[in-house]
Order: C-alpha cells, then structure tokens, then sequence
C-alpha cells in the first residue's frame, strides 16, 4: 500500500534513513527487547486467561477420570460409544455436505457476476449481500426457514395448494440433516463468494490472451491454466466452509432443538446437565472437535500459501 | 468476448432466490398475526412485551463493553507490534484466529469449567461472557486495525511525534486514532452484529441477551419471533452498509465472517 508522503513527511523519512543505525540498534538490544515484549503482555494475559487456560483445562481433564486419575478411557470412549460416534458421524457429514454444496454454488455464483458478463452493478450488489448473509446465522436464521419450509411455510403452504398435498401427512418433515443443511447453506455459499470474489478478480487477462494466442480454446484455459491457479483458493475456502458448519450451534438448536445430534448439540447438553453422566468424557467430547477444527485450520493455511503464490 | 451469459444469469437468479425467498417469507409469516387479514399486529405485540426491551437492552450493553475491550486490548497491541515488535506479528496474529479454531460453544464449556469453581470463581460475573465476545470478535477487530496500520506509516508518525515532544497519550490518540478511525469502525460495527446476534455465549453462561430471548419466545409463540427475527437482520444489514459507507475510497474493506 502506498504511504502519503508529503513533503514534511519526506524529509522526515530522509532523517530517519540517516539516524536508521541509531533507531533500529536499540530494540533489538536483549533489555530493550525484553521490555518490547512487555507492551503486549495484557493481549497475551488475556489470551491465556480466557483461550489457552480453558483449552488446556479441556486438554487436560479429557484424559481424567472422575477421582482425577490419569486415564484413556474418556479417548477410548470417543470412539466406542454410540451417541457420541453417531454425533461426529453427524456433524461431519452435514459439514461435508454443506461446505462442497456450498462451494460449488458460491463458486459458479462468483463466477456468474464477475466473469459471466453481467451488469456490474449486480457484482456489487451480490457482495454487499454475501457480507450480510454470511454474517446472518444462528437463532433468527433458523426462524426464518422455519417460517419458508417448516409446517405453515410459505413454500409448504405453496407446494401444498399447488399439488393438493400435505407434507405432513406424508411424513415429510424438514427436521433432519437435509433440511438442516439447506439452513446452513445461506451463510455457507455467501462465504465461498467473499472469499472466490477476490481470486476470480485476481485472474489476468494476459493469461487468457495468451492461452487465445497459443491457439488454445475455453477448456485448455479452464483445464490449464484457470483451474489449477484457482483450485488451491477452492479447496482452501471449503475447507473453511466445512469448519464454519462444523463449529455452529445456535442454528442447529434455534431450528430443531435437540433433533438433530450435532457434537456441538451435545456439548450444549453436557453443559446444562452431565447428560453424558462423565464429565470428562464431555471434555474429550470437546477436545475432539478442537483436534478436528486445528486441522481444518492447517489444511487452509498450507493451501493458503499455495494459493498465493499466483494470486496476492 | 460476448457469450450468451444465460447460465449467469441463471445462476445469479437461483442466488436472489435463495437469498430473499426467506426474508420475504419471515416477512410475509409475521404479518399473518391475525386471521385472514395481513397485520403489524405481530410487531406491536413483539415491542410491547418488556422483555424484550430487558433482553435488548442486555445485548446492547453487552456490545458496547466488548467493542470497548476490544479497542483497549487490539489497538494498543497492534500498534505496538507494527511499532516495536514486527516479529511478534506471526504470534499475535495466530492467538486472534483461534476462534476459528475453537469452537464458541467449546470455549463456552471450557469457561464454565475452569471458572465454575475455585480457586478462581468469575462464573457469576460476565466476566466470562464478555471475554467470549471479545475473542469472538478478535479476529476481526484485529484484522480491521492491522490493515488500517499498514495504509499509514506508522513509523514515521510517531517518531515524528516523538521528536516534536509528543508523550504516548497524546501520539495514540491525536497521531494514531484518527488515522485508523475507519479501520475501527469497521471493525466496531461487525463486532456490534455478531455480539447482537450471538446465542452460544448467553445462553450457556445464563445471561439476558436478544437472541435468548428470541430462541425463548420462538418456543412459546408463532409469528412474534418471526418479526424479531427481521429485526435482528435489519440490524446485521445496517451494520455491513455502514462498514460499506465509511470505507467508501479505501480499499479492502472486504469482511469474511465466520463461526456461528
């Protein structure tokens, strides 16, 4: 980013080239430095009182059983106990289907306002939507949906006058993981636009030109050239999308109440009441969706740094 | 290269659907209050209810001491880092993602219990809560007032500042501020919609907040919560035009959100 350099501001500079010896020496002497680090410590106070203590308490307490004793068996428990399977079988499975839903739709929709040739006035309007409907989850997203597909639902009722139907009596019901997923869609596919928006835009003409002088067609530049400088950003942002599915809770809960067994449904009940009956199999409940989340983060960042190695 | 773009617009028009369709039948479901007829009838009844001011008010408070810790813990410190400490920036900058990496209702759970009992008690006071807005809001707020640092020279600023005898308060606030005035206020407004929207925090810690309350009355009532509901979005839409509005001429305003 460029910095305004008037002037005064110029010669300033020119001052501060000269003293640079003098100015740069001294942070970097050890009892300077040690006092530098002392700036940021209410930021790192906060952050060990309020992130890293509770994690750690979760970390810790996992591998405890009731009487405090050292113990695998709330690890062992993850994997054989059968709500607690059926709760991460789940959540990943809505988290999957979300976040490659979502990214194929967010991705064509990117594409259909910035490369697709319509009306840039649609491109703009799309993103200020996308930052708002990202942004719009939990509690009243969930109203809304019940209100379009839920019983009385605007779409129900549409679709009941026009087939003469009713869902209800046919055993439809929108309380499940589909039905759920659609619910997830409206902040997921959102999301994959803000973040393909940039990467489209980041694409160069040249590169088509000079795939067009080269005698390549449409598909050797998808195929060639497009795709493998976008696929990193793609698979990057689902990931992040599968993470963002992963973590909710509010929606979930504000639309089926405790239907639908999410992980993180489960830890809400684990809070509110020992429903597990062990508290430490609810802090390995709990660690485990940190494990997952951490690796959701480590694939995003490496595919972070591939992706912009073309696109900055 | 003018291709017939109907799939684009195909493509755009499912997206408008799919984004207003819902709105548009929240609306219509909360004007249905009473039979056979479309009313405000809902809305009336929504504000009339005192609870709803309680539980408002609750949130609004709430908003207004995490924006406020916020500032005080991200400015000072990205300062500083862009000031003494550039190689502390990998350090800061992963701590202010953590959020994406635990889960609010995880780090709910493990507030509760590491603050539920002794030696240290805190879950009586909002202190939990606060401090759970504040992270929710970290990666943001930071994000926001990192990029307004790096479009000013920091540098240059405040050894200029120094050297015309300026002391520390008077550089953050007279040299600083008003330079990254919009970055904070981006950040500021994204951080008051998520904290108004936010459940997880509330409801678990077992405060008064708008969206407890909504998830409260959705239970007991129909057509109310729809018309909050509408609320809580007009609020969520008014917050990102004005992040839009006074980022209008700087670049990279662009907000990507997430845990929910």
């Amino acid at each position: 980013m460029e910095s305004k350099s008037g002037v005064g501001v110029k010669t300033l500079q020119d001052t501060r080239q000269a003293e640079k010896g003098a100015l740069e020496v001294r942070p970097s002497r050890a009892g300077s430095d040690w006092i530098a680090w002392l700036g940021l410590l209410p930021f790192f106070l906060f952050a060990v009182m309020f992130l890293f203590l509770p994690s750690l308490s979760i970390f810790v307490r996992s591998f405890q059983d009731r009487g405090g004793n050292f113990t695998f068996e709330n690890i062992i428990a993850l994997f054989t106990v059968k709500d607690i399977i059926n709760a991460y079988r789940m959540s990943l499975t809505i988290s999957l289907i979300t976040a490659v839903g979502g990214g194929i739709f967010g991705f064509l929709l990117a594409y259909a306002v910035i490369m697709g040739g319509l009306p840039r006035v649609l491109r703009s309007f799309l993103l200020t939507f996308s930052g708002v409907a990202s942004n719009f989850a939990g509690v009243p997203l969930a109203f809304a949906f019940v209100a379009t597909m839920g019983n009385a639902g605007l779409v129900t009722r549409l679709i009941e006058q026009i087939f003469n139907i009713n869902t209800r009596e046919m055993g439809f019901s929108i309380y499940n993981i589909y039905g759920l997923s659609i619910v997830y869609m409206y902040f997921q596919f959102p999301l994959m636009v803000l973040i393909m928006a940039p990467a489209l835009d980041g694409l160069r003409r040249e590169w088509r030109e000079a795939c067009e002088n080269l005698g390549g067609t449409e598909i050797h530049y998808w195929r060639y050239i497009a795709l493998p400088i976008l696929l990193p950003t793609i698979l990057g942002a689902m990931i992040l999308l599968f993470g963002n599915a992963f973590g909710a809770y509010a929606t979930a809960y504000a639309f089926s109440g405790s239907f639908i067994n999410l992980v993180t449904i489960l830890i809400g009940a684990q809070i509110q009441g020992d429903v597990l009956y062990n508290p430490g199999l609810g802090n390995a409940l709990a660690l485990g969706m940190i494990v997952i989340m951490s690796l959701t983060m480590v694939g995003y960042v490496s595919l972070q740094r591939r992706a912009s190695r073309w696109l900055r | 290269m003018r291709r017939v773009n109907l799939l684009a617009w195909f493509v755009f028009m499912l997206g408008m659907i799919y984004f207003f369709l819902p709105l548009f039948s929240t609306f219509e479901f909360s004007l249905r209050m009473k039979k056979g007829v479309y009313s405000f009838e809902a809305y009336r009844v929504a504000f009339q209810d005192p609870g709803f001011y309680y539980n408002f008010g609750s949130s609004l408070l709430w908003a207004a001491l995490t924006i406020l810790c916020s500032i005080l813990l991200v400015v000072p410190t990205a300062y500083w880092v862009h000031w003494r400490l550039p190689k502390a920036r990998p350090i800061v900058e992963f701590v202010t993602l953590m959020p994406f990496v635990i889960p609010a209702v995880v780090l709910t759970f493990g507030l509760i219990r590491l603050y539920g009992g002794p030696p240290l008690i805190l879950t009586a006071t909002p202190i939990p809560l606060i401090a759970g807005y504040v992270v929710l809001s970290l990666p943001y707020m930071y994000r926001s007032v990192d990029a307004g640092l790096r479009a000013i020279d920091i540098r240059t600023l405040t050894e200029a500042a120094l050297s015309l005898g300026a002391g520390w308060g008077t550089i953050i606030t007279q040299v600083i501020l008003p330079n990254i005035r919009v970055a904070i206020l981006s950040g500021v407004f994204l951080t008051f919609a998520i904290v108004m929207g936010e459940y997880v925090f509330a409801s678990l810690l077992g405060w008064p907040a708008f969206a407890y309350y909504l998830e409260e009355i959705g239970a007991m009532r129909a057509y109310t919560p729809q018309a909050l509901s509408l609320v809580s979005f007009g609020i969520t839409w008014s917050m990102m035009m004005l992040i839009q509005w006074i980022g209008r001429g700087t670049r990279g305003a662009e907000q990507v959100a997430a845990a929910h």
